[in-house]
């Protein structure tokens, strides 16, 4: 097809702390194509986040190359390429949730009629009509999180990266949340970077699983998977996601004898 | 309450037993505070009659008449000017400066309060303002985060009292009025704990919150605007209360060495040339219950703007 969306070659990343350099990220080759949901897994450690924020620009690689829509991840970011989602919501409190949405309409100077308009659309598609007037902390958490979610899409961005965005959250609300993003994933087309250290979220969600192995990280293995578009959570019970789920382990289990 | 008819499956109680416990928890309240001043009260008359004794045994061994303790006590609870006023003999005192006077008249204190008001709000408005530009300045600047933080704690160290003169001298001669100098001794005094609390404030957003702010793009001015100054407000409503009481006492102290005919300052310093303690309390109570509203008056605004900021009063 086109361009991809992300292409990195032999990407490594060397933290300068005050003991030792700690290699974050070793020789990583990615390719994403548009359209796409690949999830990051791998243990603590592994460099998913580090590669997640070099993609994003919040850091910068030491060596090897990455281009984000083409350009450099810094030119894409300016040119607020992607929606980016935190492990926690991190809402202004003193913002009530349609501000919080309309946080980035305002830095990018959209006009306020338009800005509003937008912002209320977003949070219709997370499903939380009625509750632009509360602040977040009249929230549970699972509605934090998509009120963070509707602010990443505001700006309507073709790329969603998201860093564990569930990973906070009970159970039965990640799985109702992981059926929405998944809704939301097929009706926008968007293509999906997703963290994640859940292996049955990273099989129901993506088409392609990179696992990952700490000290240093890298990509041990990349799964396509074939579970059937528009599957819904009792797809977990097919031979089919079971399988997939089982490489994915095992890929992980080999990764981990590797490491110790 | 058992036996009310409609009290069965109600869990929440009544209105008339949530009356009755928030007039029982009033009472528990009030009651520490009214023992505490019952028992300075008794003091203080005990005190007036202890520090105002000698002076009053003089007078009454001058009499020739003779006199037991009863006289001592009420000889030394109405002097004209004693030692240690009774708080009655201030509270008529304050009474009298404060509803009998005109309230343009130099004998009023509502007059002086008033001087003394007007240099505090300035001072206070002047000390806000360089407080946070300079905390904006020290968050912002490497340079000045470790050039000016130390010059604005060594600053703290000088005695008010040795600068105020210099102050008032200063501007006296560029023929600014009283006012100008009055208020910048109150500023010199509020400004410092306004901007160590902005420091302090404009640092404490966190990693995940700065970090979305860079995913946008944002510049350094919408960082401020958007992030760090929102994020600071608790911190400035905290350091306000601490400046506010500051700076009236920035007046105050302004008053003195000026040899200024109004303000609360002026009243302290002619009350104890001429001896009029009775003077010197109606001027004290002026300010602490002056202290006291200014600090409410900061309160309700931290409170209106709590409501805006969604933050639980």
């Amino acid at each position: 097809m086109d361009q991809p969306v992300v292409d990195a070659k032999n990407l490594s990343l060397v933290f300068q702390t005050a003991d030792a350099p700690v290699t974050a990220l070793s020789g990583i080759d990615l390719t994403i194509q548009r359209g796409e949901f690949v999830s990051l897994i791998g243990p603590s450690g592994c460099g998913k986040t580090t590669l997640l924020r070099v993609i994003a620009d919040l850091e910068r690689a030491t060596s090897g190359a990455i281009t984000v829509n083409g350009v450099s991840p810094e030119r894409a970011r300016l040119d607020r390429a992607y929606g980016y989602v935190f492990q926690a919501s991190a809402l202004y409190p003193w913002r009530d949730v349609l501000h919080n949405v309309m946080l980035p309409l305002e830095i990018t100077g959209r006009p306020l009629q338009e800005s509003r308009a937008m912002a209320e659309k977003q949070l219709a598609l997370v499903g939380l009509q009625g509750f632009e007037r509360k602040f977040p902390r009249q929230l549970s958490g699972g509605m934090q999180q998509r009120v963070s979610i509707a602010r990443a899409l505001a700006l309507q961005p073709e790329l969603l990266l998201m860093d564990e965005p569930f990973g906070a959250l009970d159970e039965i609300t990640r799985d109702h949340l992981n059926e929405q993003l998944l809704r939301l994933w097929e009706q926008t087309g968007k293509t999906v970077i997703f963290v994640t250290h859940s292996i049955s979220e990273a099989v129901f969600l993506s088409n392609r699983i990179v696992v990952m192995t700490p000290r240093p990280g890298r990509i041990l293995k990349v799964i396509q998977s074939s579970l059937t578009a528009g599957r819904d959570l009792d797809a977990r019970e097919t031979p089919e996601f079971i399988d997939v789920a089982h490489r994915v382990r095992t890929a992980l289990r080999a990764g981990h004898s590797y490491g110790d | 309450m058992a036996t009310e008819p409609h009290a069965a499956g109600a869990a929440a109680p009544t209105a008339a037993l949530r009356g009755r416990t928030v007039l029982a928890e009033a009472w528990q309240k009030a009651c520490p505070v009214l023992g505490v001043v019952l028992a300075l009260l008794v003091l203080w008359y005990a005190g007036a009659v202890a520090l105002n004794g000698r002076r009053v045994t003089e007078q009454l061994d001058g009499l020739g008449e003779r006199w037991g303790v009863r006289e001592l006590a009420l000889a030394a609870w109405s002097m004209e000017r004693p030692v240690l006023p009774a708080p009655h003999q201030i509270a008529q005192g304050y009474w009298q400066s404060v509803f009998e006077a005109p309230p343009d008249s130099p004998r009023s204190l509502v007059f002086h309060a008033g001087v003394t008001l007007s240099a505090t709000v300035l001072g206070f408005a002047l000390g806000m303002i360089l407080g946070v530009v300079l905390a904006i300045g020290v968050v912002h600047s490497r340079v000045l985060d470790r050039g000016l933080l130390p010059w604005i704690i060594a600053s703290q160290t000088i005695p008010i009292l040795a600068i105020a003169p210099m102050v008032v001298v200063v501007l006296g001669s560029l023929g600014l009025p009283p006012l100008a100098s009055k208020s910048v001794i109150s500023m010199y005094l509020c400004f410092f704990p306004v901007a160590v609390g902005m420091v302090k404030g404009l640092r404490s957003p966190e990693v995940l919150q700065l970090d979305l702010l860079h995913t946008y793009g944002a510049s350094r001015v919408q960082v401020l605007l958007k992030l760090r100054l929102p994020a600071a407000v608790p911190f400035l409503f905290a350091s306000a209360k601490v400046a506010i009481t500051a700076s009236l006492v920035g007046a105050i102290v302004g008053e003195l060495p000026t040899g200024a005919q109004a303000g609360l300052g002026a009243r302290l310093l002619s009350g104890s040339y001429f001896g009029q303690t009775i003077q010197i309390w109606s001027a004290l109570l002026m300010a602490s219950l002056l202290g006291v509203l200014l600090v409410a008056a900061v309160s309700l605004a931290q409170r209106l703007v709590g409501r805006v900021m969604g933050t639980p009063a």
